[in-house]
Formats: structure tokens, sequence, C-alpha cells
């Protein structure tokens, strides 16, 4: 089992397929980009404004799919002692911050205009503004907290203790009457989104994804060659 | 497997159990300061009106907005218990009638309700215009 998940063989996926990786993004990110622009219709009630969707969207989904994988490997690491996967959480954080932040900010560009605000505490956007908060601390502990053993404890703890808020932001809209709509694409029900404005989201969706890939191979090679040092240091 | 990951599974275990019943007595205490806005249904179930200002949402119901000097009068309707609302100032632009509102203001009686500020709600349905409009014209839109 521990051999699958060798830190050789990581870094062998980044030599071997980065590139491919590349292109593979490129492409699907002008083609998400150009339906997106041109090939999808305005929406009936918002008109124009809805094109944010594609952007905020995505960026929601990977900023809770990568804590979701954050809190998973940090278990892993703290049951079974089984370290690399408290790198592979390292190596995730930066990038689930930062669409977590997109999802913030494109969220309150698409508020103004629809719902009248830019901001307000409801159900969905106070457990989304706390998932930012999760992930700053986080980052923060590996910084604030000098010895890498304490380090690795307290993180952990926090990545998986704040895998309790991932559904309270999925099914907040559900829970508590709030501003923000229901889901529109549901795993069991027909989606209430056109078919003509679901290919660009979708496209969309699986380029970041790649790019969190992406990010991700590179961020692993940089974290696990910093431990590396800090071991032969100590 | 260890004894040492069997005793960390076993930690793992009661503190997720004591976490759970933490949250839910924590959730239970704050339910009220959770509530985001009040539906029609919920503002007649109160047993006394609060005096603070709250938030009332739900369907702003169809041939209910009528303007005069830039007050507008409006109806929030859930579908079982409707709130009539008087509001002056600026309609956020995706206000119109059959989509969802949220009302900031205050009470005046279970039926009666003074806004001071609106916030367009819509709801999870993205089309195209002319799906919007040929779905109008069969009698197939919002089917509630």
């Amino acid at each position: 089992m521990r051999r699958i998940f060798e830190n050789k063989k990581i870094v062998g996926i980044y030599n071997d397929y980065f590139d491919y990786l590349k292109i593979t993004f490129l492409v699907l990110l002008i083609i998400g980009l150009v339906l997106s622009f041109f090939f999808s219709p305005s929406d009936y009630l918002q008109g124009e404004v809805v094109r944010i969707m594609y952007v905020h969207v995505p960026s929601s989904w990977l900023a809770l799919m990568i804590f979701s994988a954050m809190s998973v490997f940090s278990l892993i690491s703290l049951i079974f002692r089984f370290r690399i996967f408290t790198i592979f959480t390292k190596s995730l954080a930066p990038i689930g911050f930062t669409f977590s932040l997109i999802s913030i900010f494109t969220g309150s560009l698409w508020g103004q205009p629809t719902w009248g605000t830019f901001w307000t505490w409801d159900a969905r956007l106070t457990s989304m503004m706390l998932l930012v908060l999760l992930y700053i601390f986080y980052i923060l502990s590996w910084v604030v907290v000098k010895n890498i053993f304490t380090a690795e404890k307290i993180s952990s703890l926090i990545a998986v203790f704040g895998l309790a808020n991932i559904p309270l932001i999925k099914f907040s809209v559900i829970w508590w009457n709030t501003l923000h709509q229901p889901a529109s694409i549901k795993f069991l029900e027909e989606s209430t989104i056109h078919e003509s404005m679901l290919a660009p989201l979708m496209f969309m969706f699986i380029a970041f994804a790649f790019f969190s890939l992406m990010v991700f191979l590179i961020r692993f090679k940089v974290e696990s060659f910093k431990l590396k040092i800090l071991r032969e240091k100590s | 497997m260890s004894t040492n990951t069997n005793k960390r599974i076993v930690i793992f275990l009661i503190s997720i159990i004591t976490f759970l019943i933490i949250s839910k007595f924590l959730f239970s205490a704050l339910r009220e300061n959770t509530i985001y806005f009040f539906s029609p249904t919920e503002v007649s179930d109160l047993i006394e009106l609060p005096n603070k200002k709250i938030r009332i949402g739900g369907m702003v119901k169809k041939d209910s907005i009528s303007e005069e000097n830039k007050k507008y009068n409006f109806i929030i309707t859930d579908f079982n218990k409707e709130i009539s609302v008087t509001y002056s100032g600026i309609l956020p632009n995706l206000f119109v009638e059959g989509q969802g509102a949220v009302v900031e203001g205050n009470l005046i009686s279970r039926k009666t309700f003074v806004g001071t500020k609106i916030l367009a709600k819509h709801d999870e349905n993205y089309m195209p215009k002319e799906v919007a409009d040929s779905l109008k014209k069969i009698g197939n839109f919002k089917r509630k």
C-alpha cells in the first residue's frame, strides 16, 4: 500500500506528464472561455451577468472538493502516520484557498447586480466565509508553529474538524432560509440549467480541475524537497 | 495494525462523537440567531411581534406591485400566507413579479410590513430568453 504513494512516483508523474497536462488545460480553458463568452445565451432574467457563473461555480466546487480531500488526507496521516499525505494536504491548501477567494469575490460581483448587495450574512455566505478562514488557519499553522511535528498535528486537526463545515455549506441553502438560491446541479435530479449554459460551465470546471492538478504537482515537488532539507538539518 | 494505530482510531471516534454532540447543542441554542428571513407563514406563527428590524422573504405575488409617488406596494407570499409591504426607495433590477424577494424592515402587524431595504432573490433556473418564452407560452413555466 505504502509503495503506491512514494515521493519518487508523484515527482515522476510531474516529470513525465506535465507537458500533456499543460496542453490539455490550455485547450479546455480556451474552449470553456469561447463557449462562455460567445456561444452561450444570456439568461432570461439576469441577462449578461449570468456569465459570472462560469467562473464562480467551478471555483466554489473546487474550493469545497479540495478542502474535503485535505480533511481525508489529514485523517489518514494522523491515524496511520502515513506522512506523505501531510505533504499532499500542505500542497493542496493554497490552491483551495485561492479558489475560495475567487468564489467570494466573483460572488459579490454577481450579487450586486442581481440581489442588490455585495454581501449579506445569510447561511451560505457565512459558511463560505468560514471555509476561507479555515484555509487561512491551516496555512498559518504551518507558518506560526516552528516545530514541524507539532505543526503537522495542529494543521491536520484543523483540516479534519473543518470537514464539518463542508456539509454546512452544501446544505445551508436547504436547511436555512437564504438569499442564495439552491443548487441548480444535483446528483440525482435533472439540472435546472439549460444545456447551452451547462456546457461552458462543465468545460470551465474541468479546466480549473486540471489547473489544480498542475499546481498540486509543482507544489508537491517543492514541499517534499523542503521537508528533505529540514530533515537533513535536524 | 499496531496497537498505537488502534488507539488513535478510538481517540478519533470519541472526539468526533463529542464534537457532534457539542455542535448539536450549539445549533439548537443559536437557532433564533441563524434565521436570515421569515416566510409569511412563519410570521403568522410568531407568538409575539418582534420590535427590532427583521427580514421577510417569499415570492412577489403576480400583479401585486403598484406605485404611487415613488411609494411601492406589493404582496410577499409563500403560497400559504401573504404579507402586504410598503416600500419607498430604489428597487433592484431583478425585483419582478413571480420571483423571490427579501425585504428588511419592521412588522406593523402579522399582515403588514414597512420595508427599508429590498434584496431580489432569484431561483436556481437558468435558461435563454427564447426557452423561457416558449415555456411561458405552453403554460409550463414555474409549476408551483
